[in-house]
């Protein structure tokens, strides 16, 4: 629970007041572009990171006061994996469960189970330096589950990783999500948000741009189809005023225009009876890239 | 595809105690440590062997005992000052590159600072752990120096808390220079090339600072190396002169506290923006 939560760095003010409520058992999201301040937020709720002025509550603690017993209960999956590259994977997980004062008895079954859970079990003796971008990332998650967290934070958790490890995390968040692990995520991702969020916010420059589901963010700030089309780069402006009136709004993108609209297939069928012909174009469903677009006429992922 | 679902969070919400936190930190660089420990050992054992034979014996040998030497043979003379200059050397080595590591390469304290572990405390383990590899250092050399017959007797093993303490009072100020730098540049070079070395050089390691011109002899009363020199000698040899040894301990503690406490600055800075 965060109100008014503020956070500054000298002169710039990287959070300027977010209020937020995430409930138990949910997965929420921050989704925006670098520099929204979703990773400043996420530290404040880490506990790592003081905050500058505003009420901020984690499972019922004051963060400035109960640092320790906070983070004693959350999980952290930071936005660069802070590995012992010179550890092994085991080691890994072995070496941070003991700082959540875990005995080594236990962890010696903990370890087996989190690195079958991360799929990593036939590598647990291998140096992790090597290891690919994907299972650092998932042992990065699996050392963040080592003390059973009732609240998981994951800054970016995808960023930089190939579509199949993507999906491998996605599968895995979501089981968290199902065994009842509440699951904070930033993410620059649409599709991820669209994935994993029950509830998310759209964060733009350190404030909070709007707030829901994805589907009642999409209803109330798009259309439910949107047009693409693209054309010869000098062309498209002329296109644009015999297109005006064929869908509520229209984005005008470097590259290629977005019309939206309930119906998609009968835009395109009337631009076409008007003679307009374009290189190429797609109807598809509105995402929220296209709500963030709306909500602050920019792309999320320049 | 096995498929694993992990059982209802219940997190333990345990919060270990300072002192049991700051055990485990060491125990953390005690498993890295257990890997990568050969190149350590070898150091460890060589440099006192290089120099006790060079020094103690090369030059030693052209070097007849007399009151500059308390009237001593100068190998006996130079082996509780040698254990302080290689604590030293140990201890500044541990307070540079695996400090900045710490921050840049490995990043370890960014995990470690989200467990429930504080920042004062990954100080007070990373502080410990220096200590515990110095130690084992001086040891070694010990070792190697009662075989050369350098020791004078059981007092020598007082000159160890002294080296603990001189290594503390130099390179807390280390650890907390490499706390505040983004890249190694030339920041560590400079300290070996231009405090360690001179330091070791003019700080009475190999005679006593009397010997110097007079105007260097000030800069040598600045170094904690030649109080701990100072000091090692008398709890070896005797006989203490009281006034001088409150005089050496305390400005080695002065220098200890003030430099674990911009350490801690420097770290709580760093790790919790």
């Amino acid at each position: 629970m965060a109100e008014g939560l503020v956070k500054r760095f000298g002169e710039f003010e990287a959070v300027r007041g977010v209020d937020v409520q995430v409930r138990r058992g949910e997965a929420f999201g921050f989704l925006g572009p670098n520099g929204a301040g979703k990773s400043s937020t996420m530290r404040m709720i880490g506990c790592v990171s003081p905050r500058t002025s505003g009420l901020l509550r984690v499972l019922d603690m004051d963060p400035d006061t109960d640092g320790p017993r906070i983070r004693a209960r959350i999980g952290v999956v930071p936005q660069q994996d802070t590995l012992d590259n010179e550890l092994t994977v085991r080691q890994n997980l072995h070496v941070y469960g003991r700082y959540f004062g875990l005995s080594k008895s236990y962890l010696r079954d903990k370890t087996a189970e989190l690195l079958e859970f991360a799929r990593l079990s036939d590598r647990a003796d291998d140096q992790v330096d090597p290891l690919s971008g994907g299972m650092k990332r998932r042992l990065t998650i699996a050392r963040s589950l080592v003390n059973e967290p009732e609240l998981l934070l994951l800054d970016e958790p995808t960023t930089g990783l190939d579509p199949q490890a993507r999906h491998l995390l996605w599968d895995r968040l979501f089981r968290l999500k199902q065994s009842g692990v509440t699951l904070i995520i930033t993410t620059h991702y649409m599709d991820e948000a669209e994935q994993l969020c029950d509830r998310l916010v759209v964060m733009d420059g350190g404030r909070i741009a709007a707030e829901g589901s994805p589907a009642e963010l999409i209803a109330e700030y798009s259309t439910r189809e949107v047009l693409e089309l693209r054309f010869p780069l000098d062309e498209q402006d002329r296109h644009l005023t015999d297109l005006r009136d064929l869908a509520e709004r229209i984005e005008v993108l470097p590259d290629r225009l977005l019309l939206y609209t309930a119906d998609g297939e009968g835009a395109l069928s009337t631009a076409h009876q008007r003679g307009v012909r374009p290189l190429s174009c797609l109807v598809r469903r509105s995402t929220l890239e296209d709500v963030f677009l709306r909500l602050t006429g920019r792309s999320l992922v320049d | 595809m096995t498929v694993t679902t992990l059982s209802v969070p219940r997190s333990s919400g345990r919060v270990v105690s300072p002192a049991r936190a700051v055990w485990l930190v060491v125990e953390g660089y005690w498993v890295w440590y257990r890997r990568n420990w050969r190149s350590s050992v070898v150091s460890s054992f060589m440099l006192p062997v290089l120099f006790l034979v060079a020094m103690g014996m090369g030059l030693g040998s052209q070097v007849s005992p007399g009151p500059a030497t308390l009237g001593l043979p100068y190998v006996v003379y130079l082996a509780p000052a040698v254990l302080v200059a290689s604590a030293v050397q140990t201890a500044a080595f541990e307070s540079t590159y695996p400090i900045l590591s710490g921050f840049k390469w490995t990043q370890i304290y960014w995990g470690i600072v989200a467990s429930p572990v504080t920042v004062a405390q990954l100080v007070a383990g990373q502080f410990t752990w220096i200590a515990l590899r110095l130690l084992s250092a001086v040891a070694a050399y010990l070792v190697v120096a009662a075989a050369f017959g350098a020791l004078s007797g059981p007092g020598v093993l007082l000159a160890l808390p002294v080296a603990v303490l001189t290594s503390l009072a130099f390179c807390s100020w280390v650890v907390a220079l490499a706390a505040s730098i983004d890249s190694e540049g030339q920041a560590f070079n400079a300290v070996f090339r231009f405090v360690v070395l001179p330091m070791t050089l003019f700080g009475g390691t190999y005679y006593p600072i009397s010997q110097l011109p007079a105007w260097l002899q000030p800069l040598a009363w600045v170094t904690p190396m030649w109080h701990g020199n100072e000091l090692a000698r008398t709890v070896s040899f005797g006989p203490a002169d009281w006034p001088a040894t409150w005089g050496h301990l305390g400005y080695l503690v002065v220098l200890s506290v003030g430099g674990v406490l911009l350490a801690g600055q420097r770290f709580r800075v760093r790790l919790m923006v």
